[in-house]
């Protein structure tokens, strides 16, 4: 059965079990980080649900995330406000996707979002370029930048509009070998 | 007490969502009953007219089979309100109304067991699981009218336990993977592709477990315990010729000695039909594990693959979106270190730039004929590599048997086979690698040609290695006609002349250590791939020890008085070679398999070795490697090993069955020893244990005219299902390719084929 914890309810953790891919043990322990990282902000009573957000500052800083290049857009990705800061529900959310038991099709949704800097719903040539700058630290010339990007276009979008919908992003992800695994918000484990 | 607190705060939450329901029919302008908001589950309530002609409505559009989600959203607020009516009045609960009920009910079950799937903010989700969670609880009950009310009641009860049940034992099972922590941090500095590798070395654990508590268990154990004991018996004893030495260290490094005939290894066991006073059949249960390893094996190979298959549905080769995956794929989530993340930032940058200069070069001019020309010649010499290492193994072989012979021989002759495979198979890699630098391939196609041609070089080391002991075997059987016929007249006059002294007393029987032995092949064999194994495990331990950690100790603290950079240079630290280590780890597993029947203590062995392989891997890994500097695309999904692994199964099953099927076993050792053929111990199973019928329908049922029907109806029937599950496929990739005119047609045409094939059923 466990041990007798109060953070949450039984039903809290019984329905968090079925939003997300986390056991029991897992969501305590997502609990125990979110906690430490502000101990005078966040309760350890969630029994009623209380509404207390994390800012962006915080959440990028654990060792998890630090190394990302696209630490601030998967947290604005799962914010409520769309500025980065997270509350509990959004933190568990968040990891939960980015674990390796979500499916393909989920991690693509969120991986649009995330690699969408403009949040235009398309991923069109700026969105294309801050995310090569950010995967190389900006170390490419500006003609290479721009070749790659216009590779990029050429290769992916099926409907010709000159920016990548949806569609077009997860046919193309949908064909990369090895996608499963490792990469596109990959398994990061608690 | 928490189940009290439990069902109170349950009932609150049915409270509470009960009165959102009733409140939204209040506004919905319907009338509610009189009596007010009631937490009971029946209520009653006179049907008005606006309700029965709502439910007529939500009916209709039920009927018209949409069911959308979002429509189902809008139509339960209608349905609510005339189901829960209906389900008040029990008179006009009809058949069809019950049928709705349960299909939204199952509607709802199945939003509820795919909630985490929906990409919706927590907040969403939570409110959304929570209606659901109350609507089936509401109607559940409501849906058990009549008779068996109970019986539905109880067996929604009993689903629920289920679901509890399984999700524990989902928590507990988690619980009980074994080095988690030690594989995340392994990931977490070098990445997931040299993390798999060792995901990998604990599947083969697991599997290797499995198989070592079925051999221990059924084959080891009660001849240990219920056989007869060492030294009681011939085949259980020391020769008195060999008894000297028979513990020197040396002897049993060989396996002879003490460990030759121990229960380690075929020689030991009975051929007793019954054994114990539990009257367990040995000889069956050693022939039925032997073939359930092979089985097992299969059956967790296959599921493995058909798991990983699931997953991929691309295939790799595909080349027209490099560009994309560079920029959308090329980032490793797992990387936490600052260290290895410098070096994937490095490595994307070179890999964009790499591309990028391929682009542009891509126009190039190349020498056609000089290209062909070089891998042809490259072909040729490693082909020429591969004969000269399979002419090699067997004339070593044939060479120990000579050796074998002569007395006096030393450590190296005693060792050469094994010493010799090793070295092969440390050597030959490396050069194939120099010679492919000729044929200037890609990097990719590159290493698929090096890894096909390891492949060969191993499987052709390993059947050559087989086949010269084929040829010894042979020379054994020989052999054993002739020691036959010595045991049998030995026995025979010392039972005379024992007899001769006029006694009537019982002869004395003559010591087993003094019996003459047969040449007992089985064990020969056995022993063969237990050193085999033992100097693969020796060799790679010491690989690693020195072709890792000493160079990384030398690279380390000698750099300080040396003229070049060590670290930058050569030798540097080494990389991880993962194919490498994954290839050896499917050939060990080979062997174990073929060498199992033989030696039933090899997966013993190799349990510890997979054990110990897998802290010692680990800690020379974090110790002595360094990330790998190219962000190799050349990562293999696995079900690129699984299927390796079996092709290998496959390779190692044939011999074994080649034996058992054609060889005669050993008159003098063994559990089959007697008999004709090994496989006479099932008939002699079935004529003996079964009643009568069952061995008439074995007869019948062994005959190939219905054995190869029953073949052919197989296939046929896998062939179906992979074509049905083709065409579900095919349909989704035709809607990535943007084609619209003929991707309808075509989408028609498959979707006739699926109907007709469906109706074919």
């Amino acid at each position: 059965m466990g041990n007798k914890q109060t953070i949450f309810t039984d039903e809290q953790l019984d329905a968090y079990q079925d939003c997300t891919f986390f056991t029991r043990k897992e969501i305590l322990r997502l609990h125990g980080r979110y906690h430490e990282m502000a101990p005078n902000v966040v309760p350890m009573d969630y029994t009623k649900d209380p509404d207390v957000k994390l800012p962006m500052q915080l959440i990028i800083n654990m060792p998890e995330l630090k190394e990302n290049p696209f630490k601030e857009r998967i947290v604005e990705s799962f914010s409520e406000d769309g500025e980065g800061s997270l509350s509990f529900n959004d933190f568990v959310d968040m990891f939960s996707v980015l674990s390796e038991m979500a499916p393909r099709e989920l991690k693509a949704i969120y991986a649009f979002k995330i690699y969408d800097f403009n949040t235009d719903n398309f991923i069109c040539k700026s969105d294309l370029e801050k995310t090569l700058n950010k995967l190389t630290r900006e170390e490419l010339t500006a003609e290479e930048i721009t070749l790659v990007c216009e590779k990029v276009i050429e290769e992916a979008d099926m409907d010709g509009d000159g920016k990548l919908g949806f569609a077009d992003f997860e046919n193309m992800i949908s064909k990369a070998p090895d996608f499963l695994r490792p990469f596109l918000p990959g398994p990061v484990q608690v | 007490e928490d189940e009290s607190k439990e069902e109170d705060s349950c009932s609150e939450q049915n409270r509470a969502s009960r009165r959102k329901n009733y409140e939204r029919n209040n506004s919905d302008g319907k009338k509610v009953g009189e009596k007010g908001i009631q937490p009971r589950e029946t209520g009653k309530k006179a049907p008005t007219k606006d309700q029965k002609e709502s439910a007529n409505k939500v009916k209709k559009t039920n009927k018209k089979g949409k069911g959308g989600e979002n429509k189902q959203k809008t139509d339960r607020k209608n349905s609510t309100s005339s189901a829960s009516s209906n389900s008040s009045d029990e008179e006009s609960l009809s058949e069809e109304e019950l049928a709705m009920l349960m299909e939204q009910v199952e509607q709802k079950k199945k939003l509820i067991s795919t909630m985490r799937n929906k990409p919706w903010r927590m907040v969403k989700k939570l409110s959304v699981l929570r209606e659901a969670q109350a609507f089936v609880e509401k109607f559940e009950g409501a849906l058990g009218k009549g008779k068996g009310k109970k019986l539905y009641a109880y067996k929604m009860m009993m689903a629920k336990k289920w679901v509890k049940f399984k999700r524990d034992f989902d928590n507990f099972k988690t619980q009980c993977i074994p080095w988690e922590m030690k594989i995340k941090e392994v990931e977490s500095h070098f990445g997931s592709s040299v993390a798999s590798y060792f995901i990998f070395l604990r599947w083969m654990y697991g599997v290797n477990l499995v198989l070592f508590g079925l051999i221990f268990g059924l084959v080891i154990i009660p001849e240990v315990l219920m056989g007869m004991p060492y030294g009681s018996m011939p085949r259980k004893t020391v020769p008195r010729a060999e008894q000297a030495t028979a513990m020197d260290f040396s002897v049993l490094w060989d396996f002879e000695g003490y460990i030759k005939y121990s229960a380690l290894f075929y020689g030991y066991y009975n051929n007793q039909r019954t054994i114990g006073w539990l009257k367990y059949r040995l000889p069956m249960a050693y022939f039925m594990v032997g073939i359930s390893v092979f089985g097992y094996s299969l059956m967790v190979v296959i599921r493995s693959m058909a798991r990983n298959a699931n997953e991929s549905t691309a295939d790799g080769d595909d080349e027209n979106f490099i560009f994309s995956w560079k920029m959308f794929t090329s980032w490793d989530y797992l990387i936490g270190n600052p260290e290895t993340a410098d070096n994937k930032f490095a490595s994307i940058t070179t890999s964009f730039k790499e591309s990028i200069v391929d682009e542009q070069e891509s126009n190039k001019d190349e020498n056609i004929h000089l290209r062909r020309f070089l891998r042809v010649l490259a072909n040729v010499l490693i082909i020429c590599c591969l004969c000269g290492s399979g002419y090699l193994i067997y004339f070593v072989v044939k060479r120990s048997q000579t050796f074998s012979k002569m007395q006096n021989v030393g450590w190296y002759e005693r060792n050469e086979v094994e010493i010799v495979m090793s070295l092969l198979g440390m050597f030959c890699p490396p050069l194939f690698e120099t010679i492919a630098a000729l044929e200037n391939y890609h990097p990719r196609i590159g290493l698929k040609w090096q890894l096909g041609r390891i492949f060969a070089l191993f499987l052709g080391n390993l059947y050559t290695f087989l086949l010269a002991l084929m040829d010894d075997v042979k020379e054994k059987l020989a052999e054993e006609d002739v020691v036959r016929n010595i045991t049998h007249w030995t026995l025979l006059g010392h039972h005379n002349s024992s007899m001769g002294n006029g006694s009537t007393a019982a002869p004395p029987l003559l010591d087993p250590a003094d019996v003459p032995r047969g040449p007992c092949w089985e064990t020969t064999v056995g022993i063969e791939f237990v050193r085999l194994t033992v100097s693969d495990i020796l060799v790679t331990y010491i690989t690693i020890l020195v072709g890792d950690f000493i160079r990384a100790c030398f690279v380390r603290f000698v750099n300080y008085c040396w003229c070049w950079d060590l670290e930058a240079g050569f030798p540097s630290y080494a990389e991880f070679d993962i194919s490498g280590n994954v290839l050896g780890l499917v050939f060990n597993q080979g062997m174990i398999w073929m060498g199992s029947f033989y030696a039933p203590g090899l997966v013993g062995i190799n349990v510890l070795r997979l054990l110990t392989s897998m802290y010692f891997q680990c800690w020379a890994v974090m110790s002595s490697n360094v990330p790998h500097e190219r962000v190799f695309k050349a990562s293999k999904s696995n079900n690129f090993y699984m299927g390796l692994l079996l092709l290998i199964l496959f390779l190692s099953l044939l011999p074994v069955a080649y034996t058992i099927m054609s060889l005669p076993p050993s008159f003098d050792c063994g559990p089959f020893s007697g008999k004709k053929r090994m496989y006479e111990v099932i008939q002699e199973t079935i004529e003996l244990d079964f009643p009568l019928f069952v061995a008439k329908i074995f007869s019948y049922v062994a005959n190939p005219g219905l054995i190869i029907p029953a073949i052919l109806l197989m296939v046929a029937h896998v062939t179906k299902v992979s074509y049905k599950n083709s065409m579900r496929k095919i349909p989704i990739k035709l809607k990535m390719t943007g084609h619209p005119s003929t991707c309808l047609e075509l989408l028609t045409h498959f979707n006739l084929q699926r109907i007709t094939v469906t109706h074919a059923e």
